[in-house]
């Protein structure tokens, strides 16, 4: 469990993060979303204590990071890839962590084995690729077999392969009952991940939210339904208190209605369809919608966040 | 892929003793799993005993008799300081601003989020390595430069029983150990590797370029208290005309070391990582 009241960030006139109040529950993967330059980054080193909040306070399981003696146990974190000496093999660099919180070889070998890096962990790790060093921070983080799991932007590049590992990674940790909580700048790949969604912008929280709450808040669902008779449809979808609209040569947009309605008053009345279907706001377009502003206030001074709306 | 996670074994010892016992052990084991501290070690050792050897060879030889009654043995046999003192200042540096450069500092801080536990263990780490390098180099320097000498030794010879001698050698590894020091109390303070090793060594020899330009009187007043002048007491047999004291030229290079570590120390609590 991680608890946010009120924190904010300020660096002179900037303000990196903004009031901000949320909680990441245990047992569920929660996804921390915005554009580039949203906050995602600060907050996580706030949570971890690496930075001090200008206002506003942080916890984790109830107590302040800092306040834990061996952290390790409590809180594993990715924060980024490859902040790692070069010339210190991955091994060495478990061993190094592990040691300042009184864990011992074994685990280290057992955390190399998880990721996959055991065949090179004897190797500098300045030759490892990017998702090497990922997958090395993912050890990092799991050396203590800690309750809360906290990964900044973790699929950052990884292959599709890794991908699904890290995916498939978390969902497990969560399904143990640990409290997982990754940022990404990406919405499809926390459709895929994430049950509850944290959306930032301008350091603000825009919603906090699970994945389906979402999407059905999206002001673009609708059913569209291909009928050659669809004017006689239409009247009989509006008496039973739809909205039918005309779209393109022979289908209707249709709200206020299940499938089912449609289907079955279809059927009663010898009409013929030829398409049924749900027309659903992808989360992505919903995530444009309510962080439209955040982006386009950043655009003017960071350029890379164009790389945000793709 | 294993999903149950196996809990892994704490050490049963509990306390604050403890914790620094952890984070020590941790710091050791950063630095000696990097090379370039192997090399750092072994560039001061092969400088400081290879150059004993050069000078006892050919340099003591075309000193005039007048030069050879002043000569300083132990001075002449740890020429090799030069060159060492600037591996022992970069590694000093490196220590900490390389973990600044990398992004380590970030994953150090987490798993041990008390700040100043962890640039304690750096300085141990790093103190007891330097000492036992340091020490060794010079003594072994002393001995090198005392075998090669010309047969007749030329007045030179000198045995470390001799007053002041253990103390000229040993001396040299702790100057050395104390300029690293200096080096990771900049490191601390100025946190880009580069920064802090063009302070450390602008710190270390241009006060002393300087003050040669001002009058004679400013020079006496201010130069025995500059960091090189103050710290080559230690390893010199006779203390230089007008300057420190051994004891009292290493405690004031002490002090700027001392400075640099207490701005270390204060600021790695108050800002950001």
């Amino acid at each position: 469990m991680i608890e946010a009241i009120g924190l904010s960030k300020r660096y002179g006139d900037t303000v990196a993060v903004d009031d901000l109040s949320f909680t990441v529950p245990p047992g569920q993967v929660t996804g921390f979303l915005g554009p580039n330059g949203a906050g995602k980054s600060t907050t996580m080193r706030m949570i971890l204590g690496l930075d001090a909040p200008s206002s506003g306070s942080v916890t984790v399981n109830g107590k302040p990071y800092t306040a834990y003696r061996r952290p390790l146990f409590e809180v594993g974190a990715l924060l980024e890839a490859k902040a790692i000496h070069g010339g210190r093999s991955a091994y060495h660099h478990l061993r190094s962590l592990a040691l300042s919180n009184g864990i011992g070889k074994v685990r280290v070998e057992q955390v190399l084995d998880q990721v996959g890096l055991r065949s090179v962990a004897r190797k500098p790790a300045g030759g490892f690729s990017l998702g090497m060093g990922q997958r090395l921070g993912i050890a990092a983080a799991l050396l203590g077999d800690p309750p809360v799991l906290m990964f900044d932007e973790p699929v950052n590049g990884l292959d599709p392969e890794g991908v699904l590992w890290i995916r498939n990674l978390l969902k497990a940790l969560a399904a143990e009952g640990r409290t997982v909580f990754l940022s990404s700048h990406l919405m499809s790949e926390m459709a895929l991940t994430a049950d509850r969604l944290i959306i930032i912008g301008r350091g603000r929280l825009i919603a906090e939210t699970t994945v389906a709450d979402l999407l059905d808040g999206g002001a673009g669902n609708y059913l569209r339904v291909r009928s050659p008779d669809r004017d006689a449809l239409a009247t009989l979808l509006r008496a039973r208190g739809a909205t039918a609209v005309h779209e393109g040569q022979d289908a209707l947009k249709v709200t206020d209605a299940t499938s089912d309605l449609v289907g079955e008053l279809a059927r009663a009345n010898g009409l013929a369809l030829l398409e049924l279907s749900t027309q659903q706001t992808s989360l992505e377009q919903r995530y444009m919608e309510l962080t439209s502003d955040a982006v386009d206030y950043r655009t003017t001074e960071d350029a890379s966040v164009p790389a945000a709306r793709n | 892929m294993a999903t149950t996670l196996a809990t892994p074994q704490r050490r049963a010892t509990d306390g604050r003793l403890a914790d620094f016992g952890n984070v020590l052990r941790s710091e050791f084991c950063k630095l000696y799993s990097i090379r370039s501290t192997f090399w750092t070690v072994f560039t001061a050792l092969l400088s400081n005993i290879v150059l004993a050897a050069l000078v006892a060879l050919f340099l003591v030889s075309r000193l005039s008799t007048a030069d050879r009654a002043t000569a300083d043995p132990v001075r002449l046999s740890l020429a090799g300081i030069h060159l060492s003192q600037i591996a022992f200042g970069v590694l000093g540096v490196l220590i900490i601003t390389s973990e600044y450069g990398t992004g380590m500092i970030r994953a150090t801080l987490a798993a041990v989020p008390q700040r100043r536990l962890v640039l304690t263990g750096k300085l141990v780490s790093f103190a007891a390595t330097a000492l036992v390098a340091g020490i060794g180099s010079c003594l072994a320097a002393f001995f090198v430069f005392e075998a090669f000498l010309p047969s007749g030794g030329d007045g030179l010879k000198a045995s470390i029983g001799d007053p002041g001698v253990l103390r000229a050698a040993v001396g040299g590894g702790l100057y050395l150990t104390l300029l690293g020091l200096l080096g990771l109390g900049l490191g601390a303070v100025i946190r880009a590797s580069a920064g802090a090793i063009a302070t450390l060594f602008g710190l270390l020899f241009v006060p002393t370029i300087l003050v040669s330009l001002l009058p004679q009187n400013w020079r006496t007043s201010i130069g025995p208290y500059l960091p090189m002048n103050a710290g080559d007491a230690i390893y010199s047999l006779h203390p230089e005309a007008g300057g420190l004291g051994p004891w009292s030229g290493f405690a004031v290079l002490g002090l700027y070391a001392a400075i640099a570590l207490t701005l270390g120390y204060f600021l790695i609590k108050r800002r950001d990582a």
